[in-house]
């Protein structure tokens, strides 16, 4: 019986075609969301061990300056299309835009971010180009013996994680969510090759029509951005009482955040939420006050370097993955700790007596 | 109006546990849900179905037990329900499903007759992929509008509707021509307590069954063989060892405590 792995001469040679790492660079009227370099980052570590070449893609409205960032993050070519019609993001006219290119130009293994546009776009173009794409991982590595992309991802809401290969179809696609790799720029940036490209989609082709856009309040908060994150859950017990974790939060410099449940309650946007569902961070350190610990949330932030949680239940899962445990009551514990912070920073000298 | 609704049934993964020991899923004693995206994507077709008359179709494909789940949505209201289930789609990746779902929901569409909107959940709990959405609609070639937080204006007419979307922004208002395919936010309803007669109704109603033997499939596109991706290695992330617990009164916690966080504090 022969391997399933083992190729034929015939779809090695098919293999051989397709070259270079691709990262999409999704931008929103012309700012590129932050998930795009951190992929450059990861794709300019991973090309460098196959020793080829990185690729930005983006397609919008006026996307040009975007190609000095892109180079900044380690892109040596930046794929542009740059037309009316791709002014806002849909998906179709972007999936033929995109797989028109993939057609064209062969990349090995294409990255895109997890965000509610990468998710959208990157099903659609796999899709259409009969290729296997691997969804939400958090691992990349290249597989030492064939050169192939090893992509970790959790699975059953992070009870199990798995190792996807896409050995015989190119390219080997997967999506990250933001967050989970950091964007470092090059010491050296290259004066990186401008690829220019055109379609011929009309807007009378489009079908679908934008009317209206609705920009919320919180906004997009990229929870990922910060070192420290407070995160509250149903055990702060209401809303009210999230404004000492707001408190606690911009003390420390960080930011607040909340469990599903808190989201559920009320208590905090669902943009804020940190897990399975929601965002994934990896802060120095993650305050977590009145959490269970319920995995869907572990999974979202259990890879932060510092770990403290408050919990009045001394048995709380949440506690397996602390760094310090603080078996109390949250709503007296917080205020007392952001007065006794307060004194701190008022006396600074007194903590190195 | 006809809506066809994609649904799965899914281990509940809120109570899958793992043995560590082992590297393993503690699968034993859990139980098989309907995936809770889906129950608000039929609930959003049975809605449109009271206002405009028509029906509902459900359909999934699985082993033989997710008529368990079939049967939750009919008692939600749908009026038909089929099971796509075949040997060839053992080992299916999401690519080699939403093939097999394409072949499946044309045939319903042969039986049933042409479909104005197609729902699937926004993602499945196990997988949590959102690719078989995008997946299917791509295959039929119509408009997608993933994250659907609002449907209105439903104009079977001049067959157009307004959907809301979530983006990463806030929110977007798409005008979109039918059929188009939605996968829908958990958002988008409330769940609805469904009348007795439904009940007794779904109680009678017949599952429909669909194989390799009634649709027609190619096989050089089905199951594990012709997936795209194949799982290397599964196994159970690194747990964590619980850290240091601090005692003391609340007094002494939060003086221990902003020791901790000295080197955090904000500067200005
Ligand atoms: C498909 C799916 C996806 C999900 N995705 C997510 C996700 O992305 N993020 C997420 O967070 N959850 C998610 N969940 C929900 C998750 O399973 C839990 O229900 C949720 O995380 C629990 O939130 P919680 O810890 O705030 O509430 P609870 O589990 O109710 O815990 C509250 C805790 O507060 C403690 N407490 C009570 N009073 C106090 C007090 N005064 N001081 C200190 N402690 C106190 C209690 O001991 C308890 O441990 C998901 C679930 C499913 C099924
Ligand atoms: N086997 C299946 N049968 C029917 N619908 C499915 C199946 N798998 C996935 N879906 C639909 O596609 C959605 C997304 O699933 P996933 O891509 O696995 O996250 C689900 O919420 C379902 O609506």
């Amino acid at each position: 019986m022969a391997k399933v792995n083992e190729l034929t001469e015939k779809e090695k040679e098919a293999l051989s075609l397709y070259k270079n790492i691709w990262v999409f660079v999704e931008q929103t009227g012309g700012v590129a969301h932050s998930v795009s370099f951190e992929l450059l980052t990861k794709a300019r570590e991973l090309a460098d061990k196959l020793g080829c070449q990185v690729g930005a893609v983006s397609i919008g409205k006026s996307v040009s300056h975007l190609a000095k960032e892109a180079f900044r993050f380690g892109a040596d070519m930046f794929y542009i299309i740059e037309e009316d019609v791709f002014k806002d993001y849909r998906t179709e006219p972007f999936r033929d835009a995109l797989s028109g290119l993939v057609r064209k130009y062969k990349p090995e293994i294409f990255l895109i971010g997890a965000t509610t546009q990468g998710r959208d776009l990157s099903g659609t173009v796999a899709t259409e180009l009969r290729t296997g794409l691997t969804a939400d991982t958090t691992k990349q590595e290249i597989d030492p013996e064939t050169g192939n992309l090893m992509m970790t991802r959790p699975t059953f809401g992070g009870s199990l994680m798995a190792t996807i290969i896409c050995p015989k179809d190119r390219p080997q696609m997967s999506t990250v969510r933001p967050g989970v790799f950091k964007a470092v720029p090059v010491e050296q940036p290259k004066e990186g090759e401008i690829i220019r490209e055109k379609t011929n989609i009309t807007e009378d082709q489009i079908v679908k029509k934008i009317l209206k856009k609705v920009v919320s309040s919180e906004g997009n908060i990229n929870l990922g951005f910060y070192d420290v994150i407070v995160a509250g859950g149903k055990g702060m017990g209401n809303k009210e009482n999230f404004n000492m974790i707001k408190e606690l939060a911009a003390l420390l410099g960080g930011t607040w955040a909340g469990s599903r449940k808190a989201v559920e309650l009320g208590y905090v946007p669902q943009s804020r939420q940190v897990g399975q569902t929601g965002q994934t961070v990896h802060s120095k350190l993650y305050i977590a006050c009145g959490i269970s610990g319920a995995i869907q949330h572990l999974v979202g932030m259990q890879t932060s370097d510092i770990i403290i949680s408050i919990n009045v239940d001394e048995e709380a899962p949440v506690f397996d993955v602390s760094t310090y445990c603080i078996v109390e009551d949250a709503i007296k514990f917080v205020p007392r700790l952001i007065s006794e912070l307060k004194e701190q920073k008022l006396t600074p000298v007194k903590n190195e007596q | 109006m006809h809506a066809l609704v994609f649904i799965k049934q899914v281990p509940d993964a809120s109570q899958v546990r793992v043995n560590y020991e082992t590297g393993t899923l503690i699968r034993e004693g859990v139980p098989a849900i309907l995936n809770p995206f889906e129950a608000h994507a039929v609930e959003e077709a049975v809605r449109l179905r009271e206002e405009y008359g028509g029906k509902v179709t459900v359909i999934t494909m699985g082993p033989p037990q997710a008529t368990e789940a079939l049967k939750e949505c009919l008692s939600r209201g749908a009026d038909k329900a089929y099971l796509l289930s075949d040997r060839v789609f053992a080992g299916s990746d999401t690519l080699a499903t939403s093939y097999a779902l394409y072949e499946g929901a044309r045939k319903v569409i042969e039986l049933e007759g042409e479909v104005d909107l197609f729902f699937a959940g926004k993602q499945a709990i196990d997988g949590d992929t959102a690719q078989t959405g995008p997946g299917i609609a791509t295959r039929f070639d119509i408009p997608l509008v993933t994250y659907l937080m609002k449907l209105d204006n439903v104009d079977f007419d001049k067959k157009q509707a307004l959907a809301t979307r979530l983006t990463e922004f806030g929110q977007e208002t798409l005008q979109v021509p039918l059929p188009a395919f939605f996968t829908v936010e958990e958002t988008l309803n409330e769940l609805s307590h469904a009348p007795l007669p439904w009940l007794i109704k779904a109680a009678k109603t017949k599952i429909e069954m669909l194989s390799s033997e009634n649709v027609n499939l190619d096989r050089e596109q089905c199951g594990l063989r012709h997936s795209p991706t194949k799982v290397k290695k599964a196994f159970t992330p690194e747990k964590r060892q619980r850290g240091e617990t601090l005692t003391g009164s609340v007094e002494e916690l939060s003086q221990k405590t902003s020791h901790i966080l000295i080197p955090f504090l904000k500067k200005d």
